[in-house]
């Protein structure tokens, strides 16, 4: 009975190994397709049956690929942006997310429900006011279209506020007796103890904004403030089926991303399972 | 001293609270106010207005821009290719995560390095994504027609053919979202207690019925959740399907927000129109949401 049983989980185990592990290869094979395409020949892109392997490894890809549009420029853009977005949604949302934790006023609960409201309200929805909006500041066509409104979020003051609450007030109070400021308490009480939520939402924010692309696409026009997204769009655009220069662009887009999750990986999973608690 | 100290630290934080709540709030309500609460209050405006984006200015016109999208084909097409889009990721999408999560929960040699893995797709961009997958369904020279041709299935034209476009999207969709709802579906699986197991085990149930009496039950607020929260995403598809198919061929995959986009930013101009569109799904999505905090509610209180 024993003895069977244990043939029964070896069989099973084994099993679900095999399902796992097909799985997660069927899954990141798109990836490993477009790295091997990047740095493939294009005699060696449009044959029949695929060929695996590049005959020749050729990386002067990514060369032509930078020389073909400014995927530099666009960097730089990409990276102004989302940490100019980031490092404000970490000061707007953690001064926010204090007065909701912390301090009592009139209505806080009121507007508190509000602001979770505001989470529901997809930004696809506000779209075209939000881009009047932008248009009678001026700001079309410029990076300021991409930042100013990224620069507070419900998500984010939700999430900081959460973690604020679990804060014991005992540590604050020692604080304000030696004399401290809400602020300097905020800066360094709070703030020092949060860092974990701080880092979930700085890669999340990040991730999110460099990621964009409708925003891009609706507001930005000039070559020279084109996002990575946006830019490798257009790029596709232009060079329909050059698969060697596209998947080095792609390469370069999704890189970056691809390591600061492997790296921060433990973030990531923190940041969507509290997002599945909001309620 | 406990008191004294709990005297003096009342008396400071009892000090201009509301004041310093407004400082604090500030930014946030500004950015707020402009960026969100105006515009939704001014995209219902504008969805009784005729607004064109070239004088920059509107009449109005009362019900007309809605009962024009109610009228028009293209509308009904575009919400009938959202639908199927939705129909077709979720379900699949869910399934797929369930699954994966599972396996994952069981004992499982290199199980992070796996996690790791299925969860890569959701962070990498929309746009590169979909360029990938526009190289994976070419038709010559495609992986997609390569595996399915192993199976014997003659080549799709996938992107260029009506009737394989969703598909297309659907197939896409599915691969860059299911990470997403597996950690979802992992965190709901956790919190189920193992002694639940522990005494179904005692009482003779094989895994079949644990996961069918144990696990699917337990875990249907979290199901509940993702079901709505997928529903919710896939109503709002964008970057994929204009980067793979651009609403092509024949419209067979334009949806809600393509449409929307195309009205008022590709060619038209039509401010007033795609705003009625645009609330017509925030109508839908706030359906969906009230759905979910109602269930959520009463499986609280209840």
């Amino acid at each position: 009975m024993i003895k069977k049983n244990k043939i029964y989980e070896g069989i099973s185990s084994i099993l679900i190994h095999v399902v796992m592990y097909a799985l997660a290869i069927a899954t990141i094979m798109p990836f490993v397709w477009m790295l091997l395409t990047s740095v493939k020949d294009m005699s060696d892109i449009f044959v029949y049956p695929p060929k695996w392997l590049p005959t020749n490894f050729r990386f002067r890809n990514y060369v032509d690929a930078f020389e073909a549009a400014p995927f530099g420029r666009f960097y730089l853009n990409s990276f102004l942006v989302s940490a100019t977005v980031t490092i404000g949604q970490l000061i707007t949302c953690s001064m926010a997310a204090y007065a909701f934790a912390r301090l009592k006023f009139r209505g806080r609960d009121l507007l508190f429900y509000i602001f979770l409201g505001t989470m529901m309200i997809p930004a696809n929805v506000t779209m075209i006011p939000t881009y009047m909006v932008l248009s009678w500041l001026g700001w079309i066509d410029s990076l300021n279209s991409l930042i100013v409104p990224g620069l507070a979020s419900a998500f984010g003051t939700f999430l900081l506020r959460q973690f604020f609450m679990t804060i014991p007030r005992e540590l604050e109070e020692a604080a304000f007796i030696d004399g401290a400021s809400r602020i300097q308490v905020l800066v360094k009480v709070i703030i020092p103890l949060a860092k974990p939520a701080l880092a979930t939402l700085a890669i999340f924010t990040f991730m999110g904004v460099f990621n964009d692309f409708i925003w891009a696409l609706i507001c930005i026009n000039s070559e020279e403030l084109k996002t990575v997204q946006l830019g490798l769009a257009t790029f596709r655009d232009k060079y329909l089926t050059q698969w060697d220069l596209l998947m080095a662009g792609s390469v370069t887009a999704t890189l970056p991303i691809l390591i600061v999750f492997f790296i921060a990986q433990k973030y990531f999973i923190q940041g969507i399972t509290l997002s599945g608690m909001k309620e | 001293m406990l008191f004294t100290k709990n005297k003096k630290y009342n008396s400071i934080i009892g000090k201009g609270e509301a004041l310093s709540a407004i400082g604090f709030l500030s930014p946030t309500l500004i950015i707020f106010g402009t960026f969100i609460l105006f515009p939704v209050i001014f995209s219902f405006y504008l969805s009784f207005q005729k607004w064109n984006s070239f004088s920059w200015s509107g009449s109005f016109i009362g019900l007309e821009n809605y009962i024009r999208m109610f009228q028009s084909e293209e509308f009904w097409l575009v919400l009938k290719n959202t639908a199927i889009y939705t129909i077709g990721t979720v379900p699949l999408n869910m399934i797929i995560s369930l699954l994966v999560a599972y396996g994952l929960n069981k004992k499982l040699a290199g199980k992070k390095f796996l996690r790791t893995l299925f969860f890569a797709p959701v962070v990498v961009s929309p746009v590169a994504a979909a360029l990938i997958w526009r190289w994976l369904y070419d038709p010559n020279f495609g992986l997609v027609n390569y595996t399915l041709g192993i199976f014997g299935v003659s080549p799709i034209n996938w992107l260029n053919d009506p009737n394989a476009a969703m598909f297309a999207l659907i197939g896409m969709g599915v691969w860059k979202t299911f990470g997403y709802n597996m950690v979802l579906f992992a965190a709901g699986l956790n919190a189920i207690p193992d002694s639940y197991y522990e005494a179904a085990t005692l009482d003779g149930a094989g895994a079949w019925s644990k996961f069918w009496h144990i696990t699917i039950p337990l875990l249907s607020p979290t199901t509940f959740f993702i079901l709505v929260m997928s529903m919710i995403g896939s109503f709002q598809v964008f970057d994929i399907v204009y980067i793979l198919t651009s609403g092509g061929p024949l419209g067979s995959t334009k949806v809600l927000v393509f449409y929307v986009y195309e009205y008022a930013f590709k060619f038209n101009g039509e401010m007033g129109y795609a705003s009625a569109i645009s609330y017509f799904l925030f109508a839908i999505l706030f359906i969906l949401t009230m759905a979910q905090i109602k269930f959520l509610k009463t499986k609280v209180l209840g």
